[in-house]
């Protein structure tokens, strides 16, 4: 007996009886697509939670005047950036000190409004120095970005995020145009692209950048309030901190800094959320094994009902074996169909959920919940299968 | 007369109904030749069906040994027993026991998938066998658009298709009106005329006397074995 024959023969058997067909297969369908958009929804927070931090530039490591630590949740009270003791000149040697160091640079931060004719907003000025975008990940819409050479001279120029740029000159372009600032005036030399709202409650889309020693001028600062190191790789942040410790220690007492690493934050955030997902999916699976159960249900009503059908294939000639194969085979089949429809309804479930938040189908959760509807199939549909194989072909045959 | 096709030798068929031992059948001698016409007759609970069960190849003897074509099958397993069945018997019952929601062809074709013949041979002999017995119109027909005659004629197609030795006809008429009933039995003759084994199991002496042999049987005991007044 050729196994292609006992495959059409079960795919027959289940073509005939389409209603029966699909209910069996819609506790593995729900199964499965539960899966997939529960996973998909993990993973999305995951990435969105990541992609945010990525947004305040990656492989970097954040200087901070006074003591503060992460591993006690800040509990060392707000950065004291009033009596910042970091200076340029520092950021400046730092971005000089190779190794595991690329650049450094540095940003003071403060509040005023920014105004353009009759427009005028209330938002953060950030002074910052050059390489300000390559460090944070932003890049320039048009006109150019802050330069050294803008800082050496305390140029008062500015470049803005897109929002400001939007409220202020809506459609005409701000590249050109003198806007004020406090009581100064600065040309704005650039608008930045926009980018997703930042993390950490900062919207860079709202925000103005200007060289740090006009920000210092205006504001009569002499120290900076924090200083971003960026590490060559990711590999090379323990490095990079170590260096950055060794040099900021010659001139400033332990409690005077603290050097910040951004991934250890994000790498926690990251633990809890990939336990969160894979706890969705695990509850999710649990309906796969309901499902799995209903197959089981369904196909042995299938083997009552198909009794005679039963004897009938034996008294012409079907042994044991055939008729268990077609019934696993039948279990498997639905199972395995039941697992596509499912993987295609929760792929079509998260594509609509991606509208309203973040979701990304991951291929683990396909493979598994795929995985797991075939095995359900064969493990479910054996019993059943065993039990219509040993019936009786004469009782079978007299059976109403 | 040819040689035997089934010889039986003191065959016991013994069960357990409840707590009582049940004798179906008390030790039959029994020898069909090839190409015979044969009745087996007698009252419901006589043993008639365990005796065709048993020469079917659906059941085993509890003592005593059965031929078929000179080979022992009294102690054959279930698959060897399916195998045989396949090649040798052709089975036609009085409820007809066709699939519902298949075709006149895909129902006679099930012999052959089991035999693992090919699809398109499969269908080739199906539709041969399905002629040879007058339904050239009803192939593709469901056994619900087809009436009591023509449903026992699909059955009967299907015991053919596998070219076996031995028809055995359990009440084969037991569902038909009395014409369908007669076109049957005038069909299984024609098959006896061409030279199969034609073994028919009945209570009724009406339809036994189609036959040229008449067997009856009555407590597990052959009380007669003879030729048929009519035949």
């Amino acid at each position: 007996m050729i196994d292609q024959e006992i495959f059409r023969l079960a795919l027959k058997s289940i073509f005939r009886n389409k209603t029966r067909t699909i209910l069996t297969m819609l506790g593995i369908i729900i199964g499965v697509s539960a899966v997939i958009l529960l996973v998909s929804i993990g993973q999305g927070l995951q990435k969105y939670i990541t992609g945010q931090f990525e947004n305040l530039g990656s492989n970097l490591v954040s200087v901070l005047p006074g003591k503060v630590s992460l591993d006690e949740g800040f509990s060392g009270g707000a950065p004291n950036f009033g009596g910042s003791k970091l200076t340029l000149k520092m950021t400046e040697d730092l971005a000089r000190l190779g190794g595991s160091i690329e650049t450094a640079i540095a940003a003071v931060e403060v509040p005023a409004s920014v105004t353009y004719g009759k427009n005028s907003k209330y938002t953060s000025i950030d002074g910052v120095t050059a390489n300000f975008g390559k460090v944070r990940n932003l890049t320039v819409n048009m006109g150019r970005e802050v330069t050294g050479v803008d800082v050496a001279l305390s140029r008062n120029v500015a470049v803005i995020g897109k929002s400001i740029a939007e409220k202020l000159f809506g459609a005409t372009s701000p590249v050109g145009k003198t806007v004020n600032i406090g009581t100064r005036k600065f040309e704005v030399v650039g608008v930045l692209d926009p980018v997703g709202s930042g993390g950490f409650g900062i919207d860079i889309n709202n925000f103005v950048a200007i060289p740090i020693t006009s920000a210092q001028k205006m504001f009569g600062l002499n120290s900076v309030q924090v200083i971003s190191v960026k590490a060559k790789s990711k590999e090379e942040i323990p490095q990079a901190i170590a260096q950055t410790k060794k040099y900021l220690a010659k001139f400033l007492k332990d409690d005077e800094f603290s050097v910040i690493d951004q991934s250890n934050l994000v790498s926690t955030i990251n633990q809890i959320l990939g336990v969160l997902t894979v706890a969705l999916g695990g509850i999710a699976a649990i309906s796969l094994v309901v499902g799995g159960v209903g197959i089981m249900n369904i196909m042995l009503v299938s083997v009552t009902e198909r009794t005679k059908e039963i004897g009938l294939r034996k008294a012409v000639g079907a042994k044991p074996s055939d008729i268990r194969n077609q019934f696993v085979i039948e279990a498997v089949v639905l199972s395995t169909s039941g697992g596509v429809i499912g993987i295609i309804l929760g792929w079509l479930g998260s594509w609509a959920l991606s509208r309203f938040i973040n979701t990304s189908v991951s291929l683990w959760s396909v493979v598994l919940a795929f995985g797991v509807s075939v095995l359900v199939g064969i493990i479910f549909g054996v019993a059943p299968a065993v039990r219509a194989s040993r019936l009786d072909p004469i009782t079978a045959l007299r059976y109403e | 007369m040819s040689s035997s096709i089934v010889k039986l030798q003191s065959v016991k068929k013994k069960y357990l109904l409840g707590e009582e031992l049940v004798e179906a059948l008390a030790g039959v001698s029994l020898e069909i030749k090839k190409g015979e016409f044969a009745a087996i007759i007698g009252p419901s609970g006589s043993g008639k069906s365990t005796l065709m069960h048993i020469i079917g190849l659906l059941d085993t003897p509890t003592e005593g040994k059965v031929f078929l074509d000179d080979r022992d099958i009294s102690t054959l397993n279930e698959n060897e027993r399916a195998g045989l069945r396949n090649k040798h018997i052709g089975f036609v019952f009085q409820s007809f026991n066709l699939l519902p929601k298949t075709t006149a062809v895909d129902n006679v074709e099930l012999p052959l998938i089991y035999s693992g013949i090919g699809q398109r041979e499969r269908i080739r002999l199906a539709k041969e066998a399905l002629i040879s017995v007058g339904l050239k119109d009803r192939l593709g027909h469901f056994p619900s658009q087809l009436s009591g005659g023509q449903q026992q004629r699909v059955a009967i197609a299907r015991a053919l298709v596998n070219k076996p030795d031995i028809i055995m006809a359990d009440e084969p008429t037991g569902n038909l009106d009395s014409k369908s009933g007669r076109e049957i039995m005038d069909l299984l003759k024609s098959l006896s005329r061409e030279g199969k084994t034609v073994i028919l199991v009945t209570h009724d002496m009406d339809v036994a006397k189609n036959a040229r042999r008449i067997i009856k049987i009555i407590d597990g005991k052959i009380v007669s074995d003879g030729v048929s007044s009519r035949a």
